[in-house]
């Protein structure tokens, strides 16, 4: 694996609200992501994960501390400029797939290769996505595991340098989950592409090459996996 | 306060602005059926009222000269209650600081001072002295007009003579409502008069000793009013009687009666597309709102509160919203109506306004508001309410789309998916699209049938006064004269073309519809007062029949080429059968006409006139004015430009004051419908706009996902509207059209234009209003929240 960081970030802290009923969900994260790693963020609800993630992701901005991606420090820079941060190189996957409902599989993910700059066709990107045969359907008429894969689809479709993925088994049972833990690992494995995921589930953990735990709005370690495990082997 | 009743109070705060342009919408239906309803009452009832406390008579006629012995022939009647014979006048007045020369129309009281019918209400001082032949009384807009108070004194003209007049008060009259002068149109305080003054001035000064020319009955309550006309008919013919009526042709009771017309005609059309536009509106809307809910009433469901409490909150809910609107609607309603009554008041001289509301619009809205609101309410709760508390609670799956003929056009157009978004979310939800569509139709439609009343007047003007006529003033004569009168006028100071007229008032019949109008002959080669073909060009007046104007046609159910009869009212008393010769279009009056030639070889006399119309050099107005006051062959003069002038300035303040009403309230329509639209699109997408946000797309890119869908719906709507507005102008332009005017259909494009404009720029401000507030939401917190 190369050490080429993709995302630094230097004491970040996050505060949610002011006075006595300000909420300090990050307190100073030092971190850093490398090209073509896959990390799991492990942590108890609260622990800071999410924020962390709408942070890396451009979603969010720090409340103090510095972002950076490759060389560009994001925490300074303008809406527009994280709009088209967000369009070129970050691919999200939320809990709930946050698809468009009146857009078949296909459209979903061409809503994103339409505006990327040097994307896949959306047919790639499902068949990456293990969706070939389901393309013209329309999200009500796929399962959740399916809506799922189309989300990682239209993630990758731009060929992003960073996957950020939030629970992305989460509301899944154990097999449809796995088929989606297997879409990613394939993703990080054949594009390189940086991916990291929250999950809730400690089981995952070992598919990954970091384990980073989060606790109170800190990084309480961080353990590199000897040996990874392939995704059909997590157990639930 | 239950901890429910506490959520329904901050719910209400927390969707404020939304409730409120729900709210808006609602009170537009109410207030313009409150309004409509409350002025037209207000002005029926104080008209009634007025008529019935001073004794407005049931039948008018008119006579050259009649003995007074004959008044009791008359009130031998069978159905007769009442009759009072006058002396009446019309008489032209040279008034101290007017160049130009005014009218009066001059009444008799009776020998013994007070009138039993048509009583003048006094409003200062007292009615003149039986025995004091230059005391006279003066209508109050008059008097106050030339600044005159009882007591004061000034010089007129009468039958000839100058005579020093002394004024002892000012009364108002149930005859005079409306109080115009002769061929003009809208009420001239400064140049008409009415002069009430004693029996014996009036009879001396106009040489009527002993008899009468003007006379009024009132009937026995339930009296058919035509065979006491036809028998009234029969004992004035000996004396020059010119034809008796009832209150439809009286001049004042006709035009108010058309005003109220025209009101009801508006109260009619307007409130219910008003109220039904609405009231689907808010019934989607609340429904919609409801539906947005779901996850609290699972919620609420889950911890214990039955089906029916939660029913119950939510309606209430919608019901406050309801409320709202119904109050701001009567509140609105209720002022409006004051403020039109209070400019009809001025218009119309009343005494005082009775300004009792009608009760039933105030019902039928405060309980058919509500009720909407309720239903669309009921069917979303229904709907959510039945669903187990797990399943309420959870999000609701995606909404299933299928493909159709937008999949097809997508592919062949090669648009992007942004653009897919919003024509499928159009053809997934019909219903929906379908209301913003017709909200924004209605809009257009409301303004199109409102604007369109300025097309009308321009070429209602155009008609009257470029085309027809084009005479500087009108003169008529106290008798009618030989051709030789014309030279006579041709030499007044300053006239550069002169054309004689002649008038006598006929009955018109056709089986058994019959109508009595004037006849106005016409010779060759007219310049100055022209008729008008239907495609409004002048046309002659072809020998040996007469011509109808359209309406008049239409009411005696005559075509061209049917013989009609024509009973002539005046001179040899005789009817002839006579072909209808041409039918043509009339903006103003119902006049019919005939070739001089033919109507002065039927009456077998040489040609006369009664009426000379003069273009004058205007530099010598002053000159001939002067000339036209100390003629005493002249017993009356209209000046055309005043007319014109007047007609402007009265259009633009009643007429178009109601236009202006309606037209804002269709705006607030479109306003209500795209914001509310807007809103419910962006409370049920938040989610899946934001996410576009989160892949990179831009504030303006996903906008346009919310502003593009509101916009083409309301963009289809606009030709939609603009048809049904050409509709609700025909209708309204039919139903308004009466005797006295014809209004024409005719909606020019710059009203289309401006009606399209005007719902496509409020509809784009109230769109971007609901943008903005997508722009400012939160992209983390937004994801945060379930589907």
């Amino acid at each position: 694996m190369t050490q080429t960081p993709v995302f630094r970030t230097e004491g970040i802290t996050k505060v949610y609200g002011s006075g006595p009923s300000a909420v300090h969900a990050l307190r100073g994260v030092d971190l850093t992501l490398f090209e073509g790693e896959m990390v799991v963020l492990l942590g108890a609800s609260g622990s800071g994960k999410s924020t962390l993630l709408n942070i890396l992701g451009a979603l969010d901005r720090p409340t103090a501390g510095r972002v950076f991606f490759r060389d560009r420090e994001l925490s300074r820079a303008s809406d527009r400029e994280l709009t088209t941060f967000r369009r070129d190189h970050v691919g999200f996957v939320f809990q709930f797939y946050n698809l468009v409902p009146s857009l078949t599989a296909r459209e979903n993910v061409a809503l994103v290769s339409e505006i990327a700059k040097n994307p896949m066709r959306p047919e790639e990107a499902l068949e990456r996505a293990g969706l070939g045969h389901r393309m013209d359907h329309f999200p009500a008429e796929m399962s959740g595991g399916e809506q799922q894969r189309v989300a990682i689809a239209r993630a990758i479709a731009k060929r992003p340098e960073v996957l950020l993925c939030d629970e992305p088994t989460g509301a899944l049972d154990s097999r449809t989950g796995v088929t989606v833990l297997e879409a990613l690992a394939d993703v990080n494995r054949e594009l390189g592409t940086a991916t990291a995921i929250i999950t809730h589930n400690v089981g995952i953990q070992k598919i990954a090459h970091r384990v980073i735990f989060l606790a109170d709005g800190q990084v309480s370690r961080v353990v590199e996996n000897a040996t990874r495990i392939a995704p059909a082997e997590v157990t639930w | 306060m239950r901890a429910l009743d506490r959520k329904l109070m901050r719910d209400l705060r927390r969707i404020w602005a939304q409730a409120l342009a729900i709210a808006l919408v609602m009170a537009c239906g109410v207030s313009v059926l409150v309004l409509a309803h409350g002025s037209l009452h207000t002005l029926a009832e104080t008209r009634d009222t007025y008529y019935e406390r001073n004794r407005f008579a049931d039948i008018f006629a008119g006579a050259v000269r009649a003995p007074e012995a004959l008044a009791a022939d008359i009130a031998g009647i069978g159905g007769v209650a009442q009759v009072e014979t006058r002396i009446a006048e019309h008489m032209i007045l040279d008034m101290p600081g007017m160049v130009e020369p005014g009218m009066a129309r001059v009444f008799s009281l009776p020998a013994d001072g007070a009138p039993v019918l048509n009583v003048p209400l006094l409003r200062q001082g007292r009615l003149p002295d039986p025995l004091s032949p230059d005391e006279v009384a003066l209508s109050e807009p008059f008097a106050d007009a030339h600044g005159l108070r009882p007591g004061d004194g000034f010089s007129a003209i009468m039958g000839g003579r100058l005579r020093d007049l002394r004024v002892t008060g000012t009364v108002l009259s149930p005859e005079y409502i409306y109080t115009i002068g002769p061929a003009t149109l809208f009420p001239d305080d400064r140049r008409f008069g009415l002069f009430w003054m004693s029996h014996a001035g009036t009879a001396a000064a106009f040489d009527l000793d002993g008899a009468f020319n003007d006379l009024a009955l009132r009937l026995v309550p339930g009296t058919d009013p035509a065979p006491v006309i036809a028998a009234l008919d029969d004992l004035l013919a000996p004396y020059g009687g010119t034809g008796a009526h009832g209150r439809d042709r009286q001049t004042s009771h006709a035009f108010l009666q058309q005003e109220l017309d025209q009101i009801a005609t508006l109260a009619r059309i307007m409130p219910p597309v008003f109220f039904i536009v609405s009231a689907f509106l808010v019934n989607m809307v609340v429904g919609r709102l409801v539906t947005l809910e779901r996850q609290q009433i699972g919620l609420l469901k889950a911890v214990g509160y039955s089906t029916g409490e939660v029913a119950a909150h939510y309606l209430k809910l919608s019901a406050g919203i309801g409320l709202g609107g119904v109050l701001i609607g009567w509140g609105a309603g209720w002022w409006l109506a004051d403020a039109l009554a209070r400019l009809y008041g001025e218009y119309f001289r009343f005494p005082y306004l009775i300004g009792q509301a009608a009760f039933w619009p105030y019902a039928v809205s405060g309980g058919l508001a509500p009720a909407t609101v309720l239903a669309g309410a009921m069917r979303a709760v229904w709907a959510t309410a039945r669903l187990s508390p797990a399943v309420a609670m959870s999000p609701p799956a995606p909404p299933a789309f299928s493909r159709g003929m937008v999949d097809a056009a997508g592919q062949r157009l090669r648009l992007r998916q942004t653009t897919m978004m919003i024509l499928r979310s159009v053809t997934r939800w019909p219903g929906r699209a379908s209301v913003t569509l017709l909200g924004t139709a209605a809009s257009v439609a409301v303004l199109v049938g409102s604007l369109f009343f300025y097309d009308a007047v321009e070429v209602m003007m155009d008609e009257m006064f470029t085309l027809s006529n084009r005479q500087h003033l009108s003169l008529t004569l106290t008798t009618a004269q030989t051709r030789g009168a014309l030279i006579d006028a041709r030499n007044l100071p300053g006239v550069l073309d002169v054309e004689g007229g002649y008038t006598l008032p006929v009955r018109l019949m056709n089986g058994p519809r019959e109508k009595l109008v004037a006849l106005e002959a016409r010779g060759e080669g007219a310049e100055l007062v022209r008729v008008l073909d239907r495609r409004g060009r002048a046309v002659g007046i072809p020998p040996g029949g007469v011509v109808l104007p359209q309406l008049l046609a239409q009411e005696i159910g005559a075509g061209a080429g049917d013989l009609i009869g024509v009973e002539f009212m005046a001179e040899t008393r005789e009817t002839h059968v006579l072909p209808v010769a041409a039918i043509i279009r009339q903006t103003l009056g119902e006049a019919a006409y005939i070739h001089e030639d033919t109507l002065f070889s039927l009456l077998r006399q040489a040609p006369r006139v009664n009426r000379i119309n003069l273009m004058a050099d205007t530099a010598e107005l002053p000159a001939l004015y002067a000339q036209v006051k100390a003629t005493p062959a002249i017993g009356g003069v209209a000046l055309w430009s005043e007319v014109q002038a007047q007609f402007r300035r009265e259009i633009d303040e009643s007429l178009m004051t109601v236009v202006f009403i309606y037209a804002l309230l269709g705006i607030l329509i479109a306003v209500g419908v795209i914001y509310n639209a807007a809103r419910i699109q962006l409370a049920e997408r938040t989610h899946e706009l934001v996410s576009l946000r989160v892949l990179g797309f831009t504030r303006a890119e996903v906008g346009f996902v919310l502003v593009g869908e509101i916009m083409l719906l309301a963009v289809i709507g606009l030709p939609v509207g603009l048809a049904a507005g050409y509709g609700l102008a025909a209708l309204t332009a039919g139903q308004m059209s009466s005797q006295m005017f014809e209004i024409p259909l005719v909606v020019s494009g710059p009203t289309y234009a401006w009606s399209a404009i005007i719902v496509f720029v409020s509809a784009l401000i109230s769109v971007l209003m609901v943008r903005r507030r997508l722009d400012r939401v939160d992209l983390v917190s937004a994801l945060k929240q379930k589907e």
